[in-house]
């Protein structure tokens, strides 16, 4: 059996899927990777410390805001820029409405269809309008969100090193709080609609990495931590992590303890499960997610659970905010130059952010690690062992199943290439 | 052909960001969805079709091998739209262009740079006839959908071609030279509402300049703000590098050495010196 899925569909960029499977032995499973390079690294040198954050955004349109939210974090870092609490309070409520808006998109938009035994959201629009009127409500609020604060999601506006341009209306992130509890209610509508879907079973003994706080659940900085052992600081990412180049792919491949590891929703929930809002640990327990969990597949659940845990730690930040009064702050001044390195979650995982900057606030170098790099060698073992599991099943079903797979993974294409 | 227009997204080298923009219209978009029929839409469907009337193209042209996909596009599609400034005018990877494609290849792929393509960054116009550009990075989600209308209606849309001061002013926002700092937006194409601006940053240019940009004297106003030439032409070329007068202005820059301004001293966010 040959399988070839060229431009798999519902996934961010350019990808193909080759399997050739003979009597029953997978003799080859790759996720190619056909995106092209737009060498973002090479092009954002020279550039001032006050342009990078603006450009870096433009690497992703899905996740925006965490580039934005590294890239700062990695020049605020280089030119020893301090950041106030309120920066900080801000820098994590982004990251909530970019969880929020970027799995609703994935688990609601792109993979519900597979569930369902659709091709697309489209018919739904007919079928289920109510459920489609939810899914855009919990996407629109969340962007809604991120318009509040730094005015639009695609692409960040009010983001600068050390701060912001200006501060979003108090009354405004008001109103936003008041949308967020009124997600509560589509929170629990999913969770029912959630139980009846029923996910591939599949498992496969992984690494998984992620980055750890030792007082919250964390979407912004943090050390590197492996389900295999090992934790380093930020800084030290090039101790731990690898990058590789192969064949099938525009993009790196990276490794860490093994040949292969896993970042993500999937990783952080079994990384940080215990950080996780009680709200979020009940989903948790009512969707049957017993950590760890070393089904790819569940990664959507994953997904799920965290959009929970970011809507109420949301709502909490946005009280904490409104609490202390929204205060427009001066930018602090730039102490010093040369490396930081900057590290969020982004939506798929671990991303890392490395710049070296001159005298003059001008960047001299970066280095740029996706989610969706890190996670490709892993989605080749997966792909190797999962078609293995179903390599008795017609053709057509092995197919759908592999594309299912790479979507489980919701990979970030022209993100990984960049 | 069906009653409705079919219509179909793509995309080249780019974030998908405008295409995310305009799915994130939220529930309006299903209003307007029902007013044409969606036959392609990689990212968010897997029904595809080669049968489309509008082509919605996202994304700039960098490896010849991408080429002959666009082509086909532009022969099944009786209109192609640039979906946002990578397809309209290269996008903000436009000044990789500063770079020699082999030189950027030997930076991300090292040795095995070989098995890799890269090329000119370029609009898709320079390779297809476009009939409409959206400008932006990312498209104005209003804007997307009055061009949608305006397509379904068969009534010409008109490209906005005032400066971003003129949308900045209407809205009253204060003047960013007035608070010390610096801007494009009285040399690039508005249309964004001045979405930036009203955030309290500058207009980085990203609908590209307006047709018959004074460059000169923007130049000029950038200089008096303590700029130097290189660091201008560096925020002309994030979205313009390849605009003539932005190429002039480079080429000029590269002449002779006493021209060139030195480098300034290490400054703060905002300051004018």
């Amino acid at each position: 059996m040959e399988i070839r899925v060229d431009h798999v569909t519902r996934v961010e960029g350019h990808g193909n899927i080759l399997a050739s499977i003979k009597n029953g032995e997978v003799q080859k499973a790759i996720f190619e990777v056909v995106e092209a390079n737009r060498f973002f690294e090479a092009f954002m040198r020279e550039r001032s410390h006050e342009e990078v954050a603006h450009i870096a955004s433009r690497i992703c349109g899905i996740c925006a805001l965490s580039h934005n939210s590294a890239s700062v974090q990695a020049t605020e870092k280089a030119l020893g820029i301090e950041v106030s609490e309120q920066t900080a309070l801000m820098r994590r409520l982004i990251m909530h409405a970019e969880m929020v808006s970027s799995h609703a998109l994935h688990v609601y938009f792109l993979v519900a269809p597979d569930l369902l035994g659709l091709k697309s959201v489209v018919p739904l629009v007919e079928q289920d309008p109510d459920t489609v009127k939810l899914a855009f409500r919990v996407k629109t609020t969340a962007y809604d969100l991120a318009e509040v604060l730094v005015g639009r999601h695609t692409h960040p506006v009010a983001v600068v090193p050390g701060g912001y341009t200006s501060m979003p209306d108090a009354t405004a992130l008001a109103q936003m709080r008041e949308r967020f509890i009124g997600l509560r209610a589509d929170m629990r509508t999913t969770t029912e609609l959630l139980k009846k879907l029923e996910l591939p079973a599949f498992e496969r003994e992984t690494e998984y990495v992620s980055l750890q706080q030792p007082d919250h659940y964390s979407f912004y900085a943090g050390d590197i931590v492996s389900t295999d052992g090992g934790r380093v600081a930020a800084d030290d990412y090039l101790d731990a992590l690898s990058e590789f180049l192969v064949e099938h792919a525009t993009a790196r491949h990276c490794r860490w303890n093994r040949d292969s590891y896993m970042v993500g929703a999937l990783a952080r929930v079994n990384n940080n499960w215990r950080q996780l809002h009680p709200e979020a640990q009940k989903v948790m327990a009512e969707l049957g997610f017993k950590p760890p969990v070393c089904n790819a597949f569940m990664n959507n659940i994953a997904q799920f659970i965290e959009t929970v845990h970011a809507i109420e730690d949301a709502i909490a930040l946005m009280d904490e905010l409104l609490d202390r009064g929204i205060a427009e702050e001066e930018i602090p001044p730039i102490t010093r130059h040369g490396r930081g390195v900057g590290v969020v979650e982004a939506p798929r995982g671990l991303l890392i952010h490395d710049y070296t900057y001159d005298e003059r606030a001008r960047l001299v170098e970066a280095n740029c690690i996706i989610p969706t790099n890190q996670n490709y060698a892993n989605l080749d073992r997966d792909l190797e062992a999962f078609a293995k599991q179903i390599a008795d099943q017609p053709k057509d079903d092995v197919e759908l199943k592999l594309e299912m797979l790479v979507r489980a993974y919701d990979p970030c294409i022209s993100c990984s290439v960049h | 052909m069906s009653a409705k227009p079919r219509v179909a997204f793509f995309d080249f080298a780019c974030c998908e960001g405008c295409q995310l923009t305009v799915l994130s219209i939220g529930e309006p978009l299903i209003e307007v969805l029902k007013h044409v029929d969606i036959v392609s839409w990689r990212e968010a469907m897997s029904e595809r079709s080669d049968e489309f009337d509008i082509a919605f193209v996202e994304g700039s042209i960098n490896r010849e091998s991408d080429v002959p996909r666009l082509k086909r596009i532009r022969e099944k599609a009786k209109l192609v739209v640039a979906l946002g400034s990578c397809a309209a005018l290269g996008g903000p990877h436009v000044s990789a262009n500063r770079f020699e494609p082999s030189d950027l290849l030997k930076l991300a792929y090292g040795e095995k740079a070989g098995n890799y393509e890269a090329g000119e960054v370029r609009p898709i116009s320079a390779e297809i006839e476009v009939d409409l550009p959206i400008y932006g990075c990312p498209i104005d989600a209003n804007e997307f959908v009055s061009v949608l209308k305006h397509l379904l209606l068969g009534r010409p849309y008109r490209v906005p071609n005032e400066a971003v001061c003129y949308e900045c002013k209407l809205n009253g926002y204060e003047c960013v030279f007035d608070k010390g700092m610096v801007c494009l937006g009285p040399v690039t194409r508005c249309g964004c509402n001045a979405i930036c601006t009203s955030r309290g940053h500058r207009c980085f240019g990203c609908r590209g300049l307006v047709d018959d940009p004074n460059v000169n004297a923007a130049r000029d106003v950038l200089e008096e703000h303590g700029y130097s030439l290189d660091e201008i032409i560096g925020m002309f070329q994030i979205y313009s590098q390849r605009a003539p007068r932005v190429q002039q202005l480079a080429e000029a820059a590269a002449e002779p050495q006493e021209k060139r301004s030195k480098g300034s001293e290490p400054w703060r966010f905002g300051s004018t010196t």
